[in-house]
């Protein structure tokens, strides 16, 4: 099934949520943007300032942009369908996301992946999805 | 004093309804619970109880409901976990009549998804922006099939499980939904019919996927000396455990439920294990929500969850653990998008022995209802409820 580009929109708290801004703010400049505990040093998804395994403060990092797929589903009943997945960052944690710039139907579960950006609509964020590597 | 048996289930009613254009919300949950009073012999003024969930209308949980009922409680619960979380209201029922807060424990769902024309499991839903996860997944377009798409996608690959043993779940359904005057989809189905039918999102076909139904239903919990004072055959909650699963940080599993957690403290609370279990309500959003919860279950071991719902295993009378003879979500009703009371519902008609004869299960003693809220893809809760016939 062929990659059919569709509109994003995008529902939360992107200018308003200091927590978050500087994830939105690494998207527009084509960064992917994640946290890290500096004490336990774990990687997290997605970015909070308490880490969610030990709850100690976080610093940002860009992430390399490398994944493998962990699972995906297209979602073939809507117009134009669109795959969605979880990719397994090369820093450790999950990430749901969409699937971009590739025949649907050379998904495959353990396949290399690599970060790209969309715009949202109405004038949103920029935020990440995932292309074969 | 111990949880085991503190509480029976003395009332149980589902409404016949599948598509209430012409009533509210709120007139059919009381239309619920006057059919769950009378089915226990009780009044209105017995209940010193409420329990009800997200469904239930109103900004503030249980307030607009015990006001439009004109119901005088001295306890409330409104905890919101989605289509399991009448399976914790029991629970939480049970808690509270043991600790002596009512006596009398009024439980109830009821929505009308299919009247308003909800795209329920293909059309994402936007929830409150400031829920921490919105912006993170809202964009991707998570509509509830893909979530379980996902989930299924991940069994296959990790333990070979085929759209073929998935059908089979449906077949059962409906082998059971065709007794059933009140469900949606009553002919029965075949494997081919169901891998055959529309994709929606791979590898969930169009009949792996639960109806879109109104209607509702409601449970009566009393204290035994209530219920023993009653009519109706004794239905005693014996187990019940309840536990959430999430995406733990990025530390995602989706080939396990949070029934991996709810479960053993259900069974031990009841003393009894699996293969004792003469009939299971197990909550059936999807086909993969059945597989993956009767593994997580113990029905069997993680991984051989195809192998053992095929072959009419879920058919009663054919197989060894018959399920969801109402047709349960996948084929009779999943009223406001959750089938936790339904399940409930069924499994007390099991245990009283009035279930339609052709799919009632012969001296049925010990039932499981089982149920889950949210989406397994991303977070959830599991909560379990062992019955017990006295």
């Amino acid at each position: 099934m062929a990659y059919v580009a569709r509109k994003f929109q995008f529902v939360g708290t992107a200018d308003t949520n200091p927590e978050t801004k500087p994830f939105f703010d690494g998207a527009a400049d084509g960064k992917l943007m994640i946290r890290r505990c500096t004490s336990c040093r774990k990687a997290h998804w997605y970015p909070r300032e308490l880490c969610p395994y030990c709850f100690g403060n976080c610093e940002w990092e860009q992430a390399s942009g490398r994944a493998k797929i962990y699972t995906f589903s297209v979602m073939e009943r809507a117009d134009p369908p669109y795959a969605i997945g979880y990719v397994t960052l090369a820093e450790g944690p999950a990430v749901l996301t969409n699937f971009v710039d590739t025949d649907f139907g050379a998904l495959r579960i353990g396949m290399d992946v690599k970060v790209a950006f969309i715009k949202t609509e109405g004038g949103g964020p920029s935020l990440p999805v995932f292309a074969p590597a | 004093m111990g949880l085991r048996g503190a509480a029976y289930i003395a009332g149980a009613w589902e409404h016949p309804t599948r598509k209430a254009p012409d009533k509210s919300i709120a007139l059919l949950h009381a239309e619920c619970a006057r059919g769950a009073l009378a089915d226990a012999g009780l009044s209105k003024d017995d209940v010193d109880g409420y329990f009800c969930a997200g469904d239930a209308p109103g900004a503030l949980g249980p307030l607009s409901m015990v006001d439009y009922m004109n119901l005088k409680c001295r306890h409330v619960d409104s905890t919101d976990v989605g289509g399991s979380s009448y399976q914790v209201a029991v629970g939480h029922a049970l808690e509270a009549i043991a600790a002596g807060r009512c006596s009398v424990a009024l439980i109830t769902l009821a929505g009308r998804p299919r009247s308003e024309g909800q795209a329920t499991g293909t059309a994402p839903r936007p929830g409150n922006p400031a829920a921490p996860e919105m912006q993170f997944e809202f964009p991707y377009g998570p509509a509830t099939a893909n979530l379980y798409g996902m989930c299924a996608q991940r069994h296959i690959y990790e333990y070979g499980t085929t759209s073929e043993q998935l059908a089979w779940i449906k077949v059962a359904a409906s082998h059971h939904a065709q007794h059933n005057p009140h469900a949606m989809l009553r002919d029965v189905v075949t494997v081919q019919d169901v891998v055959n039918s529309p994709m929606v999102s791979t590898p969930l076909h169009r009949l792996d996927c639960c109806v879109i139904s109104d209607g509702g239903g409601a449970l009566v919990l009393t204290k035994p000396e209530i219920a023993k004072s009653l009519k109706r055959p004794l239905v005693k909650v014996i187990g019940a455990g309840e536990a959430p699963k999430h995406q733990a940080g990025g530390e995602v599993d989706l080939t396990y439920t949070a029934a991996r957690w709810s479960g053993p403290p259900a069974w031990e609370m009841a003393g009894i294990k699996p293969s004792d279990i003469k009939y299971a309500s197990i909550y059936d959003s999807f086909t993969i929500t059945v597989l993956l919860q009767l593994e997580d279950l113990g029905f069997c071991e993680k991984g051989q969850g195809g192998k053992f719902v095929a072959d009419g295993n879920l058919i009663s009378g054919v197989g060894k653990l018959p399920f969801n003879t109402d047709g349960g979500g996948l084929c009779s009703n999943h009223p406001a998008n959750r089938g936790g009371i339904t399940k409930i519902i069924e499994a007390v008609r099991q245990l009283r022995g009035e279930a339609h004869p052709a799919v009632q299960v012969p001296n049925c003693d010990l039932a499981i209802a089982h149920g889950t809220g949210g989406t397994i893809g991303t977070r959830h809760c599991g909560s379990t409820v062992i019955l017990e016939r006295e």
